[in-house]
């Protein structure tokens, strides 16, 4: 890293923003709207700074109309310009998955290729602070899981700068999701491993490369967003007790980077998948199936994952606490995990 | 009323309402090819649904007479007759409503999905979807200064669909260049106009959002000339949207098969003998703009084209299965 560079440790928010003025600056057809992001700066955050930089014309704040303005996107983008629109609470993608799903992420494809959908769908994840299940959802593989989207999830400010100009680089529909506890928002608490150095050049961190994290030769434990840094937590701690975990951040769920996952697991013999998204049908259940059906016999033991159990995000704490991914979790898994016997010697 | 169609704008909106009816009435009879004598909508030269226009063709025409390849158009799940009057490439249209290699989109669209980027024309499957797209064509139109407008077609069930409030404050709050015509045929699949939607005249709903709200009555293309002429110059001029509702008839079911059972005893007599076709004729023949000899010309023309574009789409071959897993991303 470039040592005129040492001191820009950069929140989430910081970074995004920064990413998003120099893609302005450098292409006339970027701009952004969505609920609150001019005068507010976003509600988390990733536009603050850009209403004075550029002006209410490209810093456009919207009614509060999902549908339209996200269909408006697509439409804006059909005609050459390069959007970003903000969904404020990924959760709130109820509203509005019609334009997304149905209309975005078909464009493309119904069209024979003929017209493009650059557009980034930039919206906020994650609970444990109390907001309940309208507030708090993770949801990511639900917009995985359509074609014709592609989905990053970055995990600190240094991905984030860089996916953000990749995405809004990218000629189609991109979902930039980022997670509450990561954003560097004060009234949010912020997990401070997101918090790291961001060089002022514009870069880009490539869609669908996933980065590991923490090399070991044990297990292999994937996470993205906040359970990165759980996932780092615990392999310290796992580490003092002689087991030498691998640490994955996908960073990117669409396209997902199967190589890098096979590949750690090819090595270690043992994977654990911590995802703060529901279990059920999720990315949690694609990364196995991925190691599980490129060759089984990989496996020292059954793969395994901790994930938001199948039901609705509860208020009170003692529930919701109970019900997240958290480092002491992770710990007690791959303990479990380490002392069974292998399943091909 | 400062809008009158000239002789030639009248003859083109004539024309093209008869390539519209030509087409889809030789659609209607190739989409039963492979169906009888038992009816499965998965088989013969076109399958799945197919929600045809006959009786519709002076909203397409009557719009489309102001509007060139620069301006954009995002239609509905019955969108042969606007396409054709917005200059979509026909034969390719028709391969691709036979789900051929030469298609719009090399089949993966089929008829509730054609795109022609070179004629700015889209449409699609779900009601009020393509309202939202509109305003965005003509937000970028005002963040990039290039010229034209946007005109979203809807039926009028959409208008109780979120989607259509939500599009309408958009486009009146940021005052931008697009126009809304709802095809009102007073039937959503089997539900009627009245018993779907608590005003009478959509066009009403404008008041809510600041706009102008024009009803055109009687399916009348040179009315609906006047009016969406009207509406696409004060887009055009920078002075906003316009909701325009039209007054139309579907002289056939929802889709193919519908045995509109719904109808009541003699709706459909009726509306058939208000057909706007044989009266635009008349009206250009009382005019002398045609004599009959040119009206007939007219006709076996537009039959001509449309048989070129059903002989491209049957000579097309099919897609390979293979590529089904192109085009996803761009």
């Amino acid at each position: 890293m470039s040592t005129s560079d040492s001191g820009r440790r950069f929140t989430v928010t910081r970074a995004v923003a920064e990413a998003i003025a120099q893609e302005m600056q450098r292409d006339p057809n970027v701009f952004v709207m969505g609920e609150d992001i001019a005068k507010l700066g976003g509600v988390f955050g990733n536009t603050r700074g850009l209403l004075e930089l550029f002006g209410p014309e490209r810093i456009r704040d919207t009614p509060i109309s999902e549908t339209a303005f996200i269909g408006a996107g697509v439409g804006a983008a059909a005609e050459g310009m390069r959007p970003i629109v903000e969904l404020m609470f990924i959760d709130f993608f109820g509203v509005c998955f019609d334009a997304i799903y149905n209309l975005a992420a078909k464009q493309s494809y119904f069209s024979g290729g003929q017209v493009k959908c650059p557009l980034v769908l930039m919206t906020y994840a994650g609970g444990g602070y109390g907001d309940a299940g309208q507030h708090s959802q993770c949801v990511w593989s639900s917009f995985a899981h359509m074609p014709g989207l592609k989905v990053v999830v970055p995990s600190n400010a240094y991905d984030a700068k860089g996916l953000m100009i990749s995405a809004i680089r990218d000629d189609n529909p991109v979902v930039f999701i980022g997670h509450k506890a990561l954003q560097g928002m004060g009234w949010l608490g912020t997990e401070k491993g997101s918090i790291v150095e961001v060089p002022e050049a514009s870069y880009t961190v490539p869609l669908g490369q996933a980065k590991t994290v923490r090399t070991g030769r044990d297990i292999t434990i994937v996470g993205l967003a906040l359970t990165v840094h759980q996932a780092l937590e615990a392999a310290d701690q796992l580490g003092k007790e002689g087991i030498d975990a691998e640490v994955i951040d996908l960073r990117s769920l669409v396209p997902l980077d199967r190589k890098a996952i096979i590949d750690s697991v090819r090595k270690t013999g043992r994977l654990l998948v911590v995802d703060e998204d529901y279990t059920s049908y999720s990315v949690s259940a694609e990364v196995i199936a991925t190691v599980v059906e490129h060759d089984v016999r990989m496996l020292k033991a059954a793969p395994r994952r901790i994930a938001y159990p199948d039901v609705v995000i509860p208020f009170s704490r003692p529930m919701e606490q109970f019900a997240l991914p958290n480092v002491e979790k992770i710990v007690t898994a791959v303990r479990e995990m380490a002392a069974r016997a292998p399943a091909h010697a | 009323m400062s809008h009158q169609p000239t002789a030639e704008q009248k003859i083109w909106m004539y024309r093209h309402m008869l390539l519209s009816r030509a087409y889809e009435n030789t659609l209607q009879t190739i989409y039963m090819e492979g169906k009888t004598p038992v009816f499965n909508m998965a088989h013969g030269t076109i399958p799945g649904e197919m929600h045809l226009s006959q009786g519709q063709e002076p909203c397409a025409v009557g719009v489309c007479a102001h509007l060139t390849a620069a301006d954009s158009i995002t239609a509905t799940h019955r969108p042969h007759h606007i396409a054709i009057a917005k200059g979509v490439d026909l034969k390719r249209m028709t391969a691709e409503i036979f789900g051929k290699r030469d298609g719009l989109s090399g089949g993966r669209g089929g008829h509730m999905h054609l795109f022609d980027s070179k004629v700015r024309f889209c449409c699609s499957g779900i009601i009020a979807q393509g309202m939202g797209p509109a305003v965005g064509m003509a937000l970028a139109r005002k963040l990039s200064g290039k010229p034209g407008v946007a005109v979203s077609f809807i039926g009028e069930g959409a208008a109780n669909q979120g989607a259509f409030h939500e599009a309408l404050n958009l486009a009146s709050l940021w005052k931008l260049p697009v126009v809304f015509v709802i095809e009102d045929n007073a039937w959503g699949i089997s539900v009627a106009k009245h018993a779907s939607t608590s005003v009478s005249v959509n066009s009403m709903r404008a008041g809510a959002y600041s706009m102008p709200g024009i009803e055109v009555l009687d399916n009348d293309p040179i009315a609906i000339f006047q009016e969406a002429g009207e509406a696409i110059a004060r887009a055009r001029r920078g002075e906003g949207p316009t909701l325009i509702e039209i007054e139309t008839d579907r002289l056939a079911g929802h889709f193919m098969g519908d045995a509109e059972g719904y109808r009541p005893v003699g709706e459909l007599d009726r509306l058939k003998a208000r057909d706007p076709i044989p009266r635009m004729k008349a009206l250009l023949l009382a005019e002398r703009v045609l004599d009959e000899s040119a009206a007939s010309k007219i006709e076996r023309e537009a039959q001509k084209v449309v048989d070129d574009a059903v002989t491209f789409a049957r000579q097309s071959p099919y897609p390979q299965p293979l590529e089904a897993l192109e085009k996803l991303y761009a």
